[in-house]
C-alpha cells in the first residue's frame, strides 16, 4: 500500500488534489481511499489531506501516520510545521518551491523533489497571482516524480473532478511533468 | 379496518364508539379511526345551538375565520351553520361584532 | 458503475435510487453534502421529488411523517444535535407504524462542539422503535438505503441507516452505483394499506385508551420480532440481484476461535486488519461486526459465540453511568445462556479519536490476561 499526505493551505485545492490522486489511481485499476483531516477548514490554515492506494481493497479507516510520500503545496509550510512527520525512510517529497532540491536541510534522508507550481499556475491563470491554485500542477509532477500513476491518469481525473478551467488545469499539469526537478 | 359509507348507513349520532377486540390480531396495526371521520358526526355534542340572524349579518366572516371545526362556509355572503359537525362551542357568538349570532338551547 | 465518491454523496445516491418521492432536510456538519446533493439532483430533475425546506431537524421529520403517512415514500438525513432535536418525532413516526428512512452521520453530542465520529447519537435513540443499521463502508452505506425501504415497507416501521462522520462520510472510495432498472426490481413502489385520504377520511393517532394502547405497542415489538428474519431473506434477495450481501451480523475469521472481538461500524474494517496480524501469529482470535442494532440480533450472537472464552466488546460510544451500549446489549443477550463466555467492555474513539491496528492488538491482549468482569476499560485515556 502506498500512502500519500498533502499539506497545503485552505484554498489551495490540497483536498481535491488527494481526490484527484484517488481517482487517478482507481483508473489504474487500484484500490484508494482519499479523506481531508477531519475537521473544520477555513483558507489560509494549513490544511492536510491523504490518499491511499492499493492493490487489494483498502481496510485501514484511521489517519495515515507513516506516509510514503509528501506533497507540499505550499512552501511556507516547510519552515511552520514538521512536514517529514512519520515519513518512511528514503520516502518522497515534492514541494512546490523555486528552490532546487538539493536546498532542503532534510535532503539526506529523503528523496526530494521541486516544481514551480505557483509560478505556473499563475501564468495559467489559475487561482490570483496571491493565492494561485496550486493542485493540479503539482499533480503533474508527481506523476513524473514517484512514478505511482500515469501522467495520462493524472489528465483523465482532472477532466473528471475539476469543473472549471479544464484545459488551463490540463496545461499545468504537463507543464509541471516537464519542469519537476529532482 | 371496516370500510364504512356514511351516506347509506343511518347516522347514530353517537359519534366513535369505543370497540373492543377480543383478540390483538383482529386489530389494525395503527391506531386508524374505524370508521370514517366523515361518518363520526360530532354535532350530537351540542348542548347549545348557535343560530344565525342574517338581517343583523355584515358579512364581515369572523365567524367563519374562527371557527375552530371549520363548520361555517358562507352562502350568499352569509354564514351557514353545519350542524352534523358544529359541537356548540360558541366562538362564533362570542366573535361576532354585531351580535348576530345568538345561543338556543339544544332540544334533546 | 463504479465511481469514486463520499459517503454523503452515497447517501444521496441510495435515496434517489430508491425513488424517494418526498426529502425533508436541515443541513448539519458532517451531513450537510447529503442535502447539498439532493437538492440538486431534484433541482435538475435527476430525481423526481419533492423537496421541503425546513427550518429545524423536528420539522423535518414531521415532515417525513406527513409525506409517509398518505403513501409517499420520504427520506431525511441528520446528525447529532439534530436527531436529539427530532427525537420526539422519531416517537412519531414508529408509533404510528410509517416507513419513513433517515440516513445519520454519527457524530458526537455537544458540549463542547465536535463534530467528529461517536455512535451516542443514534445509539441514544435505541428505543424509539426505528430499526438501525450500523454501515462499515460507503458501499454497504448506498446498499443499506436501499434494503432499509423495502424492510421497512414490509414490517412497516422506520429505518435509520448509520455512517459514522469524515471516516465515512467525507472518505472518498469506489462505490458500485447500480443501474435504476436493477433497482426497480428489487424495491417496488410504496403503496400502504392504511393511508391518509380524503375521499376516505379516516382519523390516525387518535385518543387510544389503555385498553388498546397496550396491544398496538405489542404489535410493534411484534413487528421488530419479523424484522430479524425480513432483514435476512431481503438481503439475500439483494444479493442475487446485485452480488453483495450483508447480514444481521458479519463474522470474520471466528472459525476456531476461542477470543472474540465484537465491534460496529467504521472501525469493524481496521479491526479486521488487526484480527489478519493476531491470526498471523497463530491466537485463535475472530471479529463479529454487528451490523444490525434495532432489532437486536440475540440468537445469532448467540450461535456465534458457542465455542468463545472471552469477547471484549467495543464501543464508540456510552450510556453515562452504565457502560458501552453494545457491550450491555451483548451481555443481555447472553446472561441466561449456560457456559456463556466472559464478556469484557472496552470504549473508544469518543468524539474521533483515532481508532488504529494497535488499539485492537491491545483489546486481544488484555481480555487474554485479564480476570475482573466487571470494570469498562478506556483505550488510550491520557493519564
Amino acid at each position: 500500500m502506498i500512502e500519500v499526505r498533502f499539506h497545503g493551505r485552505g484554498g489551495q485545492g490540497s483536498v481535491i488534489a488527494s481526490g484527484i490522486l484517488a481517482e487517478a489511481a482507481f483508473r489504474e485499476g487500484k484500490s484508494i481511499q482519499s479523506f481531508p483531516y477531519f475537521g473544520v477548514e477555513r483558507r489560509g490554515a494549513p490544511v492536510t489531506a491523504f490518499t491511499r492506494i492499493d492493490d487489494k481493497y483498502i481496510r485501514i479507516r484511521h489517519y495515515i501516520y507513516k506516509p510514503d510520500c509528501i506533497v507540499v503545496l505550499e512552501p511556507s509550510l516547510v519552515e511552520a510545521t514538521n512536514i517529514v512527520d512519520g515519513l518512511k525512510k528514503e520516502g518522497l517529497i515534492l514541494i512546490n518551491s523555486d528552490w532546487d532540491p538539493d536546498a532542503f536541510s532534510f535532503k539526506k534522508n529523503f528523496k526530494i523533489a521541486t516544481v514551480n507550481a505557483s509560478d505556473i499556475a499563475t501564468r495559467l491563470g489559475l487561482g490570483s497571482k496571491t493565492a494561485p491554485i496550486v493542485n493540479t500542477a503539482i499533480l503533474g509532477a508527481f506523476a513524473k516524480f514517484t512514478n505511482i500513476v500515469t501522467l495520462d491518469s493524472v489528465l483523465a481525473a482532472i477532466k473528471e473532478r475539476v469543473p472549471m478551467k479544464r484545459e488551463e488545469n490540463i496545461a499545468a499539469a504537463k507543464e509541471a511533468y516537464e519542469k519537476v526537478k529532482f | 379496518m371496516k370500510k364504512s359509507n356514511s351516506k347509506k348507513k343511518k347516522l347514530t349520532g353517537q359519534g366513535a364508539k369505543t370497540i373492543e377486540f377480543k383478540n390483538h390480531n383482529d386489530m389494525p396495526l395503527c391506531a386508524v379511526s374505524l370508521t370514517d371521520t366523515l361518518y363520526n358526526k360530532t354535532g350530537s355534542w351540542r348542548s347549545i345551538r348557535p343560530v344565525v340572524q342574517k338581517d343583523k349579518c355584515i358579512s364581515c366572516l369572523l365567524c367563519w375565520k374562527f371557527c375552530p371545526e371549520p363548520c361555517i362556509s358562507m352562502v350568499d355572503g352569509k354564514p351557514v351553520i353545519d350542524y352534523d359537525y358544529c359541537k356548540g362551542c360558541a366562538i362564533c357568538i362570542e366573535v361576532c361584532p354585531k351580535g348576530a349570532i345568538v345561543s338556543e338551547d339544544e332540544k334533546k | 458503475m463504479k465511481i469514486v465518491i463520499t459517503g454523503n454523496h452515497t447517501v444521496s445516491y441510495g435515496a434517489k435510487l430508491s425513488r424517494a418521492e418526498v426529502i425533508a432536510a436541515y443541513p448539519i456538519t458532517p451531513q450537510t453534502e447529503v442535502v447539498e446533493k439532493l437538492s440538486s439532483m431534484v433541482a435538475d430533475g435527476q430525481l423526481k421529488a419533492k423537496f421541503i425546506k425546513v427550518e429545524s431537524e423536528h420539522s423535518a421529520m414531521a415532515a417525513c411523517i406527513g409525506a409517509s403517512a398518505v403513501g409517499a415514500r420520504s427520506f431525511t438525513a441528520t446528525s447529532s444535535q439534530g436527531l436529539a432535536l427530532m427525537h420526539e418525532m422519531l416517537h412519531w413516526a414508529a408509533n404510528a407504524r410509517l416507513p419513513v428512512v433517515m440516513a445519520n452521520v454519527n457524530r458526537a453530542m455537544g458540549p463542547p462542539w465536535n463534530v467528529w465520529s461517536d455512535q451516542t447519537d443514534s445509539l441514544a435513540q435505541r428505543d424509539t422503535g426505528w430499526l438501525q443499521f450500523y454501515c462499515e463502508n460507503n458501499q454497504e452505506v448506498l446498499d443499506t438505503i436501499i434494503q432499509a425501504y423495502k424492510v421497512c415497507e414490509r414490517v412497516k416501521l422506520p429505518g435509520m441507516v448509520m455512517l459514522e462522520a469524515f471516516i465515512l462520510s467525507h472518505t472518498s472510495e469506489p462505490v458500485e452505483i447500480p443501474p435504476q432498472e436493477l433497482v426497480d426490481r428489487y424495491l417496488p413502489a410504496y403503496n400502504p394499506e392504511y393511508k391518509l385520504d380524503i375521499k376516505t377520511p379516516h382519523t390516525f393517532g387518535g385518543l387510544t385508551g389503555p385498553g388498546l394502547y397496550y396491544e398496538l405497542r405489542y404489535k410493534i415489538q411484534s413487528a421488530m420480532d419479523e424484522a430479524l428474519d425480513v432483514i435476512e431473506d431481503q438481503d439475500r434477495e439483494f444479493k442475487k440481484l446485485f452480488g453483495r450481501g450483508y447480514g444481521l451480523i458479519e463474522e470474520y475469521r471466528t472459525k476456531g476461535a476461542d477470543r472474540l472481538l465484537i465491534v460496529s461500524g467504521s472501525i469493524s474494517s481496521t479491526a479486521k486488519e488487526a484480527i489478519d496480524i493476531l491470526r498471523e501469529r497463530g491466537e485463535k482470535i475472530g471479529l463479529i461486526r454487528i451490523r444490525v442494532f434495532r432489532p437486536f440480533p440475540k440468537k445469532h450472537i448467540k450461535n456465534a459465540v458457542k465455542n468463545v472464552k472471552r469477547i471484549g466488546v467495543i464501543d464508540r460510544n456510552i450510556s453515562f453511568g452504565s457502560e458501552g451500549i453494545f457491550y450491555q446489549e451483548v451481555k443481555s443477550a447472553l446472561c441466561n445462556e449456560k457456559d456463556s463466555p466472559a464478556v469484557y467492555g472496552y470504549i473508544a474513539g469518543l468524539g474521533g479519536r483515532d481508532v488504529i491496528i494497535d488499539d485492537f492488538i491491545k483489546i486481544a491482549d488484555d481480555i487474554k490476561e485479564t480476570k475482573s468482569k466487571q470494570d469498562i476499560r478506556w483505550i488510550g485515556l491520557k493519564g
